[in-house]
């Protein structure tokens, strides 16, 4: 309990802005030793909240990228082949049983991120970006090892974690994930930060943006999204577009109306929503913004 | 709780985790009325954090909840209302999805619609003069119906669905039409299997298996390309004009999401409503039966182009990838804007694979594309074919399979 608003000084310490909810949810993983899955748009800002974990337990983030056609030897383990030949042709003609103990030890197994995370000393945070991604035997491989937190290779034994690391998954919405891989999980759902909230992780990012100027942005971000785009600008797009204002030189949106159309490229990436977004809009926009 | 004050007594103490594992076990059976997954992992825990102290601040209890049981975005949104509606007996709409709610008598449903075997009704006939049912005529065909046998099986590939007026007909074509799905799967999974031929060569998988052999590359490995399986999404309509092949519809569909590894259903009149977690159900009646609270207002007009605009909003993303074929389902009488319905159209032609429409009308005599909904939908649409017989809903296949 008291653990929980440690935590919460702690991601705030770590540059995260987080919202009220984070907290809770990472003390939750610590209690009950659930992983987290982390849903919302792309853009809002969940792999940040792995690497502030990582900065809030003071401890390693190892990172597996899902992706289609992604498996076992991508994800776990493989043996270094390369290196597994040149040792049978060194040893050509010795025992046959030494050279197959020796080339198929500790020493000629690539670790990858999934057999890592469980044989550091310290639990780092494994951090498994967009599941959704990843093939349904590959999510069904992975529940196991979630829950058992052994894995077995066939040459070399059971491998037992050492540790169990504090996992978090994300999802784009791509694939609906399977129920079984949802209900192991502790729950959270990401959405766009609010105006306040997203002006705070401006002034914390950018160098140099005023608290009237991260405001502006915010509120101007803001009512961006409620337009009706193919793509919606997410939190790294609003702090690209501060980080030009910024570098501009710009004080004052209103001052500056013309670069702030100009510069709208960085949060409009598809051509449609650029035409939507014609000066006559921008300034409406830029009105409402006090 | 009072137990903390007045000092250790095992009894008192007793009693009282007794009377919070109940009111936790009520929470539960409300939140799996309500859609939620929750096991008994997620119970334990949830006692697990009841004894951790969180009971003390329903706030923070709420949010520890609130991660605990949700599994999706729909949950996580609904949450707060239900715990504040059980714990802290705040009046909201809590069991608002809660399936045959006293309304439903009153509604058009898709129950009522003609589909299944149907009991003789009591009262909700009245709301129904809409739906020229063929199930009228259920008490009077007890026996004679049989008779026919086997003849009558094989030319009911070609009836017209809404001729079907005897409800064992019905029965037989919503068969027909699940166990077509059940091929359409089949014939589907085959080709795939046949296309698996390596074609390139895997340096490490061939290394690592001849290692035996000293490293000399004796047996070859090939890496094959794995064949995504096609993504089938049905749009049905099920507005006033379709109501005689929605129920047949929604059987064929039930077959589709119960045989095909990817596939979404949806249902459209006025609003859309996503329909494959209601459909999961394995017995048909009773899959139709958890329908009826989404078939508010079915019978009614059609907006389809605002269906289409929802769809691609919020369900496109998500449902749709690049081997998708989209089944829309409607006769295409648009009730609102034909310009807004060929603009979504366009923009679902551009992230799917291909888009097939099915309209039972167009076997009818005389008809011809004239609607204005239907004459702004066709220049995205990829197949545009008749499905008013089994027959016609056979043909798709070839051409499903070609995909």
């Amino acid at each position: 309990m008291g653990n929980r608003e440690e935590i919460a000084e702690r991601l705030a310490a770590s540059g995260y802005i987080a919202d009220g909810e984070l907290a809770t949810a990472v003390s939750l993983m610590q209690l009950l030793k659930r992983p987290l899955l982390l849903e919302g748009e792309a853009g809002v800002g969940k792999t940040e909240v792995a690497k502030a974990l990582a900065t809030v337990h003071a401890t390693e983030l190892i990172r597996l990228q899902c992706y289609e056609g992604l498996d076992q030897s991508a994800a776990l383990y493989e043996w270094n082949y390369q290196r597994q030949l040149l040792s049978i042709q060194a040893h050509r003609g010795g025992d046959a049983d030494a050279v197959e103990d020796q080339i198929f030890s500790e020493k000629y197994l690539l670790e990858r991120p999934l057999l890592a995370a469980i044989r550091r000393t310290k639990p780092p945070v494994l951090l498994i970006d967009e599941i959704d991604r990843a093939d349904d035997e590959f999510e069904a491989f992975l529940l196991e090892l979630l829950s058992d937190f052994q894995v077995s290779i066939p040459e070399l034994g059971t491998i037992t974690a050492t540790t169990i690391p504090h996992v978090v998954l994300t999802s784009n919405g791509t694939r609906e994930l399977s129920d079984a891989l949802r209900r192991r999980c502790l729950y959270h759902y990401v959405d766009y930060p609010d105006t306040d909230r997203e002006a705070r992780i401006i002034m914390a990012r950018i160098d140099g943006a005023s608290a009237s100027l991260s405001l502006q942005i915010a509120r101007m971000v803001e009512s961006i999204r409620k337009e009706e785009l193919r793509k919606v600008p997410g939190v790294a797009e609003t702090l690209d577009w501060a980080a030009a204002l910024v570098g501009l030189d710009i004080r004052d949106l209103h001052d500056a109306p013309e670069t702030v159309h100009e510069t709208l490229m960085c949060l409009l990436k598809t051509h449609e929503d650029k035409a939507r977004m014609s000066r006559e809009v921008t300034e409406r926009l830029l009105g409402k913004v006090a | 709780m009072s137990c903390c004050g007045t000092g250790p007594d095992f009894h008192e103490a007793d009693e009282v985790s007794r009377l919070v594992s109940g009111k936790l076990a009520a929470f539960l059976r409300t939140l799996r009325d309500n859609g939620f997954a929750v096991g008994l992992a997620e119970g334990q825990d949830a006692t697990t954090l009841m004894t951790a102290g969180y009971v003390a601040k329903p706030n923070l209890l709420r949010s520890a909840f609130k991660h605990l049981f949700s599994a999706r975005k729909s949950d996580w949104e609904k949450f707060d209302g239900l715990f504040d509606a059980f714990w802290l007996g705040k009046r909201v709409r809590s069991r608002s999805t809660t399936i045959g709610s006293a309304k439903a008598a009153n509604n058009p449903s898709l129950k009522s619609l003609p589909n299944h075997r149907s009991e003789p009704r009591g009262g909700g006939d009245t709301a129904m003069d809409q739906i020229p049912s063929g199930d009228g005529a259920d008490n009077d065909r007890s026996g004679e119906g049989r008779m026919e046998g086997a003849s009558r099986t094989d030319n009911l590939a070609e009836i017209d669905f809404r001729k079907m007026a005897d409800p064992e007909q019905i029965e037989d074509a919503h068969t027909a039409a699940a166990r077509l799905a059940q091929t359409m799967r089949t014939r589907l999974t085959r080709r795939d299997l046949a296309r698996r031929r390596g074609y390139r060569l895997d340096l490490r998988r061939t290394i690592h298996s001849n290692i035996s052999h000293g490293g000399v590359p004796i047996t070859l490995v090939k890496r094959q390309r794995k064949e995504k399986p096609l993504r089938l999404v049905m749009l049905l309509d099920a507005s006033g004009s379709m109501s005689m092949y929605t129920g047949v519809f929604l059987r064929f569909i039930h077959g589709v999401l119960d045989e095909f590894r990817e596939a979404e259903a949806f249902l459209f009149h006025t609003r859309l409503a996503h329909i494959s977690d209601a459909m999961k159900e394995k017995d048909a009646a009773r899959a139709l039966d958890r329908l009826s609270i989404m078939a508010q207002g079915a019978g009614g007009g059609t907006k389809i182009g605002e269906s289409l605009q929802t769809f691609n909003r919020w369900h496109a993303a998500r449902v749709i990838h690049s081997r998708t074929v989209v089944m829309i389902v409607s006769d295409g009488y648009e009730t609102g804007d034909a310009a807004l319905l060929g603009r979504e159209m366009a923009a679902l032609g551009r992230r799917c694979r291909r888009i097939v429409w099915l309209n039972p009308m167009m076997a009818w005599e005389g008809y011809a594309p004239v609607a204005a909904g239907i004459k702004a939908a066709l220049p995205h649409v990829d197949l545009y074919a008749p499905a008013n017989t089994l027959k016609s809903l056979t043909a798709l296949e070839p051409y499903l399979a070609k995909l």
